[in-house]
């Protein structure tokens, strides 16, 4: 293998690395938006893994696997949702409890299915677009997930940015008040992009156990989620630059999983420290440009909204 | 027609204070019982069997306050985070540094009497959990990076730190394939109790808890670490220092855990190995389960660490008697959590039902 083709085999697998990873963060960026933290993601994104397996491995069909990762990545959410919008509990620390949740959960009903295999999504070249030199085969020689996150990180962009409901979602997130003096209803749109994070996040975990590997293992999110977490206040909250954060970490994931193959002598555990290590050091480098610029986290995000309250 | 309104209370009703962690219990263990039915268990005999294990026998009884014994540890100091509203979520990763350290002290090859070697391995410990901890806190106040992702993620440094260890160096090579060190000298083992595996832990814990106590309820110090947490404007026209609080509340709750980890490989494992907490549901997160239901009470967490012990240990016999998986331990401390949470709104507010305007103008 040449030097050209072993940069495009790691590029190629950059973007499978980071794709789960970018279906969380984006799922986050929508929740944080609308003025709620979410830190269940870890939790949602095991729950995505394991019940996408599992469907797939009972229907044989990961489209089926796929949608209902996503159904039950919401549902999941909702349980946060509640507590923290209609009950008005602490986020932190719902979003905590929600990840220990989705662990314990997907740990007792993953239990039967260690060891099984599941059909996975499957590569995918798109006839003609996998053709063009160098690009081609790094972005187009994919599968169906990554191709639907290629459309569906802009169209989060476009919603968020071009449409009424992202200018309504974005108000809610900055100041409940005026919106809802302007008849947005505060709490359905923080429910909805609530929702709308579980989804993703479920989606990016069945990434992990149907297209980056095609079996469950318990924990096979390894802080995954966390990383989502931390790429959101990289990407400033915009979607699209969720991409370069999610493809800078997958990067790394893949070259500390190359060197280890390559056996060398700097010890596989340590190789393993760097993506979180890494992610601290662009979580730093993250605020300090976010204090620079003024680009800070939606002015309302984790305050609870009381109507009755407002009058203060 | 009638509509349900929140009022907020004046202040939060005492009696519900005490309430909502009981009902919570009752309602999680409720919750949980569909879920052991959904996997075609009989519910009240598996909690039964959980609860003899744990509490019923005196054996049992042991291995909970063997399990309860870090989760204290760890959770006092945790408490004391949460209640600057700094997020540590690092307990996991602390304990393991502090873990790493008191078997470096027997690895150096030293061999005192128990009364120098146990003193240095706390010691030392408490440092490392301390540093561990200390590192998020200087990056939180001098460049305000978000506590709760770097305290977290630090926690995978520090176990994969242990696992290169026990996998690489420090193996013991005596065994086969095991990711172990040699066992601990006897001066390098903590005093156990009669023939349990109860040791000198608890009492660090005890201690702990009773120092905290009085740091917090009766000096200067806790009254101005519960204002900066209560209202950190307030804090800060009185010219309280958040910033060397949040240190030095950091390098106390980071000695505890390092302090929970020594405990364990010098009074449980007499090793260092992988896996030093349970896997399923890692002591450094049960912590914060505990920090949170313990309501800023250090008696608090002595007692729900107590009570998170029976968890583990109904939870372990459970795998062995009934084969169901000892996840259902994370489970419901999770659901326990939420229903606290949830349930924490009928302190805060009063559910009132009156008559809309509209119903009334009908009449």
């Amino acid at each position: 293998m040449d030097y050209g083709d072993l940069t495009i085999a790691i590029l190629q697998a950059t973007i499978r690395s980071g794709t789960p990873i970018l279906f969380a963060c984006v799922g986050e960026i929508f929740a944080e938006r609308s003025g709620n933290l979410n830190l269940g993601v870890e939790g949602m994104m095991l729950i995505g893994a394991i019940a996408g397996f599992f469907a797939t491995f009972v229907t044989k069909s990961p489209l089926v696997g796929v949608i209902v990762a996503a159904a039950l990545g919401a549902l999941i959410s909702l349980v946060h949702a509640y507590v923290t919008i209609t009950l008005r509990a602490d986020q932190i620390v719902s979003g905590l409890t929600l990840t220990l949740l989705g662990t314990g959960l997907s740990g007792f009903f993953g239990q039967p299915m260690i060891g099984r295999v599941a059909p996975g999504v499957n590569k995918w070249p798109l006839p003609g677009l996998s053709e063009i030199p160098w690009l081609g085969p790094i972005l187009f020689q994919q599968d169906a997930l990554v191709y639907f996150s290629y459309i569906i990180v802009p169209a989060a962009w476009w919603v968020l940015f071009r449409t009424h409901l992202g200018l309504s979602i974005r108000s809610v997130g900055e100041s409940p008040d005026c919106a809802d003096s302007l008849g947005v209803r505060v709490n359905s749109i923080r429910y909805g992009c609530v929702m709308v994070g579980g989804a993703f996040a479920g989606i990016g975990g069945a990434y992990l156990s149907l297209a980056y590997t095609t079996m469950w293992i318990e924990h096979m999110t390894a802080g995954r989620g966390w990383i989502a977490i931390a790429l959101v206040i990289f990407a400033g909250w915009n979607p699209l630059r969720a991409f370069l954060g999610a493809y800078v970490f997958g990067g790394a994931d893949v070259l500390q999983l190359r060197i280890q193959a390559a056996g060398s002598a700097v010890p596989a555990h340590f190789l393993m420290m760097l993506p979180y290590i890494l992610t601290i050091g662009i979580l730093i480098v993250a605020t300090r440009e976010s204090v620079r610029r003024r680009l800070g986290a939606p002015a309302a995000l984790g305050i609870p909204y009381a109507r009755e309250e407002r009058a203060r | 027609m009638a509509a349900i309104r929140l009022e907020m209370r004046l202040e939060r009703s005492k009696g519900l204070e005490y309430m909502i962690p009981v009902g919570s219990v009752l309602l999680a263990l409720i919750v949980g019982g569909f879920i052991l039915l959904g996997t075609g268990t009989n519910p009240i005999a598996a909690y039964s069997e959980m609860f003899l294990e744990a509490f019923g026998t005196d054996y049992g009884l042991s291995e909970t306050l063997v399990k309860a014994t870090p989760l204290m540890l760890c959770g006092l100091g945790v408490m004391l985070t949460f209640k600057m509203l700094f997020w540590n979520i690092g307990a996991e990763g602390q304990l393991h540094m502090g873990a790493f350290a008191a078997t470096w002290i027997v690895l150096t090859g030293w061999e005192g009497s128990a009364w120098a070697m146990i003193p240095t391995m706390m010691a030392v410990a408490m440092i490392a959990g301390a540093i561990w901890a200390f590192i998020p806190a200087l990056l939180k106040i001098k460049l305000g990076v978000n506590e709760i992702i770097t305290t977290l993620l630090m926690n995978y440094v520090a176990i994969l730190w242990v696992d290169f260890l026990v996998y690489g160096p420090w193996k013991d090579p005596g065994t086969l394939n095991f990711p172990l060190t040699r066992q601990f000298p006897e001066s390098a083992q903590l005093f156990r109790f009669g023939d349990s595996r109860v040791h000198l832990g608890i009492v660090f814990a005890v201690v702990a808890a009773i120092i905290l106590y009085f740091l917090q309820e009766r000096s200067r110090w806790g009254y101005e670490i519960s204002v900066m947490g209560e209202n950190p404007k307030a804090a800060q026209y009185a010219g309280m220092n958040t910033g060397r609080n949040i240190v030095l509340v950091m390098l106390i709750s980071g000695g505890l855990s390092g302090l929970a980890g020594m405990a364990e490989v010098t009074g449980i494992q007499l090793r260092l190995l992988h896996g030093i907490s349970p896997p399923s549901a890692p002591y450094g997160y049960t912590a914060i389960i505990v920090a949170w239901l313990a309501r800023r009470n250090p008696w608090g967490v002595v007692l729900v660490s107590l009570l998170m012990g029976g968890l583990y240990v109904g939870g372990e016999a459970l795998q062995i008697t009934m084969r169901l998986p000892v996840n259902i331990v994370l489970i419901i401390q999770a659901l326990i959590l939420f229903f606290v949470l949830g349930g924490d709104i009928l302190a805060r507010y009063r559910i009132v039902l009156r008559r809309t305007e509209a119903a009334v103008g009908l009449r």
